[in-house]
């Protein structure tokens, strides 16, 4: 029998809550598994919906002069698609792995800060309501003094400067009304979420490793987490300052970046991108980790030069503070900034390559075994090659000078960021499906959903190179028809729904599986890291007693061993060893003390969007109901008590 | 030594062409056909690169394919070797990509600051962005215009650019790459065709709603035409006397509120900068709003007669003028050659 303890009933008002089941054990959990569920969940929702909104800026652009959307229409569309998948779909998403897997591939029974841990994604749901609620109340319009032939309609009422909110186009006078505010304000409250869990998580990495686990026996998933959560740690406060500055020129009259009043637009670009450089690698660093699992596990060879694809993944994060002007070639930055940002753009391939060609010597002489999380790992290594390598072009400033701004860009990004994150994401749902869910997803769904995907991506996304070098613009609602640029568009339209597809057979296969699939062997990729050694689905406590790591790979180490050639030997211990590993995790012997439940991070969470409310709606009253939330909040988690006893 | 093997090499690239280019003619902004030093030398730069990425892309994607099929599970397939690393292949895998990048950095960097060089024989132009439309001033010669820019082909000429309001960028693919118009700084680009030509040009950056209309045109012409040009635009316009459609339209011009925002010198001449287009020479211009219309009386005939429906927030008004003030409008625009 386990031997959780029941909370006890306590009489103070300050009861902890105890629900296990139902609604209120989800919206009071500090369970890093519920919370990982959750925030996978909620990012793959507003994947869909930004995937919509990609769908229908593809139907506008299937034919040239089209006019199925109104030019504030495209122009909202285009921002919120982009701004949705980085900072809703995307970053979520790697936070849902690093949540629920983290803790369990270093032997923890939960993050450093399981409260905070709640705290961070109920702020990114806030964040991301209050982003979308511009759909209900923003406002948006022509330019002071321009006019417009028909009214906005709601969905033209977005944001509309660009996920990258370039000023001063995306300032108060050449965009006015609410929208942009909306933009800055939840990129605010996402950008608070995502710097709680940066900070959660490298405590968590520091300090509540198991006996045993080095620094160099983490798996590189582990790495890859404590390398994106420095990023975050060291870009997000400079959009942070950055997009107070926007609030303030928008809302309070300063002129941080209007020549009027001696601002710089320049300065903004440098900000957004020495951000916006390093968050590349936030989304991408993630896949990195994944793929490095994955292929490994499939190949039944260890990762080829580990040590190499740590420090390759942290060399990556170190340079990509120093490369952010090359999103800026083309802008007023000296010949010497020029020159300088395209030698460091080309170093950054260098770690990069290493990374690629490590990832094709674990594969090389292994034992392929090719079903869907492999697949979706292979995919990730050709695709991702293609955008690394198209972004090595980026580094011939001259030849940038030519695609920067053109579809050729979209088309590199799309290549790292789906070809590349998404892919590594994808790989990394079916991975460990078996492992958060105790069921097997469907095979051929899978093979089918990765083909479709696989097909639709580089019909979508290849032709967009070739558009770019014809000189199709960016951000443009329409193109002349004299521009001779339809054919290739209408192939485009086609891949994306495609694309489209191949997500509704995922989604297929998911509800399917979760519900009816086979029950999951205990071990079923003959796997190599820790969190396989125990029961699926992860029971609540994690481990039944911490585990004690010898080496890298523990858990295949604790299988296999190696003859004098070299090759892998089954234990014969191995299969006695995984029935006693079942009934060990199953039956914890020792007393569990887990972490309480607690209302208090949505109760704070709840008022941060009010506070954006209130800096949009210039009310006070607002402004006054969201501090009291987020006091309380703070009050009642710092006086709530532990349970009794403990 | 090297580097002539690869641009030979390159010559591979018009069987890429063919086959690319199957269902695309004659695109005006591609920017794989430069029509000029500058853009030419940037293409040579970005075939360089394309080739070694090709080389890189068969390489690692066919490794890639090599290791599925030769290493893909089959019954009876024994335990692989655990491999943990090679630190000389490591070595190697890691040198090869600085040596390569290395040999890439050489020209960029060269070409980096060859374009950014002033010529010596430019003529200077002045671009100006405004939402949505480019507007040019000639120093020289006291021209200001709008939407076409006219330039010499025997000489190349040096824009001197800002913005009177977002960030623009200029671009004219066939003959140079993209620079910002950026507001409160000035900004420079060097264009020079090969021979006289027309050429089309873009806004590159998301300047707000009618960014994808913020269009133009680029015309070189000979020695001889380009001073006859200039010979043109430095007329005044005449003001015409009652009694025809035209001077009708003239009277609109001046009473229904367009001189509010438009110059015509020697019509309606005042001081200072207007925020629309000088239309003293408009009829001499084959596009208008922007270079998003081509200049003919029934796409005039839509613009005069609600501008926001073809440019959404165009600082145009809608001035409610009736069909036959347009026509008379039209007529009088015919007459500004």
């Amino acid at each position: 029998m386990t031997k959780i303890l029941e909370p006890k009933k306590q009489n103070s008002i300050f009861r902890r809550p105890s629900s296990e089941t139902g609604i209120w054990s989800w919206i009071t959990t500090v369970d890093h598994k519920k919370i990982g569920i959750m925030y996978g969940y909620a990012a793959f929702f507003f994947l869909l919906i930004g995937g919509l909104e990609a769908l229908v800026l593809r139907i506008q652009l299937s034919q040239p002069d089209n006019n199925f959307l109104s030019a504030a229409e495209y122009n909202a569309m285009f921002t919120m698609h982009g701004t949705t998948m980085i900072f809703l779909a995307i970053m979520p998403i790697s936070a849902a792995f690093f949540n629920y897997l983290l803790p369990l591939q270093i032997g923890a029974r939960d993050v450093a800060f399981p409260r905070l841990n709640a705290l961070s994604f109920w702020i990114f749901i806030f964040g991301g309501i209050f982003l979308y609620s511009t759909f209900i109340f923003g406002t948006a319009g022509a330019p002071e003094g321009g006019y417009l032939d028909e009214e906005v309609s709601w969905l033209g009422s977005a944001p509309n400067g660009g996920w990258f909110g370039y000023q001063p186009n995306a300032g108060l006078k050449y965009s006015p009304g609410t929208a942009m505010d909306f933009w800055a304000l939840g990129l605010q409250i996402l950008g608070i979420a995502s710097l709680i869990s940066a900070f959660n998580f490298i405590t968590t990495i520091i300090n509540m490793r198991t006996k045993g686990m080095r620094f160099m026996r983490m798996p590189v998933f582990t790495w890859m987490t404590f390398a994106v959560s420095f990023l975050l740690a060291f870009s997000l406060p400079i959009i942070a300052i950055a997009l107070f500055y926007v609030t303030f020129d928008r809302n309070f009259g300063t002129s941080f970046f209007l020549v009027e009043g001696g601002g710089d637009p320049v300065l903004w670009q440098h900000l957004f991108w020495l951000f916006g450089h390093p968050e590349v690698y936030i989304l991408i660093l993630p896949a990195f980790g994944i793929v490095s699992e994955v292929l490994p596990t499939f190949s039944r060879k260890p990762l080829f030069g580990y040590a190499a694809i740590v420090f390759a993944g942290f060399g990556i994060a170190f340079i990509g503070f120093g490369v952010w002007a090359h999103h800026m070639f083309a802008s007023s930055i000296s010949t010497v900034a020029q020159a300088g940002f395209g030698l460091s753009t080309m170093v950054i391939a260098v770690p990069t390559g290493v990374k690629i060609f490590n990832w094709l010597g674990t594969i090389w002489g292994g034992k392929l075994k090719l079903n869907t999380p492999m697949l979706f790992s292979l995919g990730f290594i050709g695709m991702f090659v293609i955008g690394g390598l198209s972004g090595v072009t980026h580094s011939i400033v001259p030849a940038d000078t030519q695609q920067t701004d053109t579809y050729y860009i979209v088309a590199h990004f799309h290549y790292v960021l789906f070809g590349g994150a998404m892919f590594g994401i994808f790989s990394g749902l079916y991975y460990w499906f078996p492992k958060v869910w105790g069921k097997m997803y469907n095979e051929t769904l899978g093979k089918i959903h990765f083909w479709l995907m696989l097909i639709g991506f580089n019909l979508t996304f290849g032709p967009m190179h070739w558009l770019g070098l014809q000189g199709q613009v960016r951000r443009t609602w329409v193109y002349a028809k004299e521009t001779n640029l339809q054919f290739w568009n209408v192939i485009v339209t086609i891949g994306a729904f495609i694309i489209a597809l191949s997500i509704v057979v995922f989604m297929i296969n998911w509800i399917f599986s979760k519900r009816n699939g086979e029950k999951a062997p205990f071990d079923p990729w003959d796997a190599r890291t820790i969190e396989w050694s125990i029961p699926s689905p992860t029971p609540v406590w994690n481990f039944s007693t911490a585990p004690n790591v010898k080496s890298l790979d523990d858990f295949w180490h604790s299988k296999y061993d190696e003859d004098e050639e070299g090759r892998a030997v089954r234990k014969p211990t191995a299969d006695q060893l995984l029935i006693d590993l079942e009934e060990d995790g199953l039956n914890p012997k020792e007393e569990i003390i887990l972490p309480n439940p607690s209302y208090f991070p949505i109760v704070l969470a709840s008022g941060l969007p009010l506070l954006g409310y209130a800096v949009i709606f210039k009310s006070i009253a607002l402004a006054v109901v969201g501090v009291i939330l987020i006091l309380s909040g703070s009050f009642g988690w710092g006086t709530e008590p532990l349970e009794e006893g403990h | 030594m090297l580097m002539k093997i690869f641009f030979k090499f390159k010559n591979l690239k018009y069987l890429f062409l063919v086959f690319i280019s199957a269902c695309i003619e004659n695109a005006p902004l591609d920017s794989l056909s430069p029509e000029g030093p500058y853009a030419r030398s940037i293409d040579e730069l970005f075939w360089l690169t394309f080739w070694i990425a090709v080389i890189i892309f068969v390489l690692v994607q066919g490794a890639l394919l090599v290791s599925v099929l030769l290493f893909r599970d089959k019954p009876n397939k024994p335990e692989p070797k655990q491999v943990h690393g090679n630190t000389k292949l490591e070595i190697i895998w890691t040198v090869i990509p600085v040596l390569i990048l290395a040999f890439i950095a050489v020209p960029t960097v060269r070409t980096i600051f060859d374009l950014a060089r002033e010529p010596e024989d430019a003529l200077k132009i002045e671009v100006i962005g405004h939402q949505w439309w480019f507007e040019y001033k000639y120093p020289d010669y006291g021209i200001t215009t709008a939407n076409v820019l006219v330039i010499p082909s025997d000489r190349p000429v040096r824009l001197e650019m800002w913005s009177n309001d977002v960030l623009h960028n200029y671009w004219v693919p066939k003959l140079n790459g993209k620079r910002y118009l950026v507001p409160g700084q000035k900004t420079y680009l060097n264009l020079h065709a090969d021979n006289p030509d027309e050429f089309w040009a873009q806004c590159g950056e998301y300047c707000g709603l009618s960014h994808s209309k913020m269009r133009g045109r680029v015309i070189s012409l000979s020695e001889n035409d380009f001073n006859l040009w200039i010979n043109n635009e430095q007329q005044n316009a005449l003001k015409l006397e009652d009694g025809s459609l035209a001077a009708e339209g003239q009277s609109v011009f001046l009473n229904a509120g367009c001189t509010q925002c438009h110059v015509i010198n020697g019509v309606w001449d005042t001081q200072g900068d207007r925020i629309a287009p000088n239309l003293t020479h408009f009829a001499a211009r084959t596009v208008f709003a922007g270079a998003a219309l081509e200049n003919n009386k029934e796409n005039l005939t839509n613009w005069l007669a609600n501008p926001a429906k073809i440019k959404p927030g165009t600082f145009m008004p809608n001035l409610e003028l009736t069909e036959a003030e347009i026509n008379a409008l039209i007529a009088y625009l015919g007459t500004l050659k």
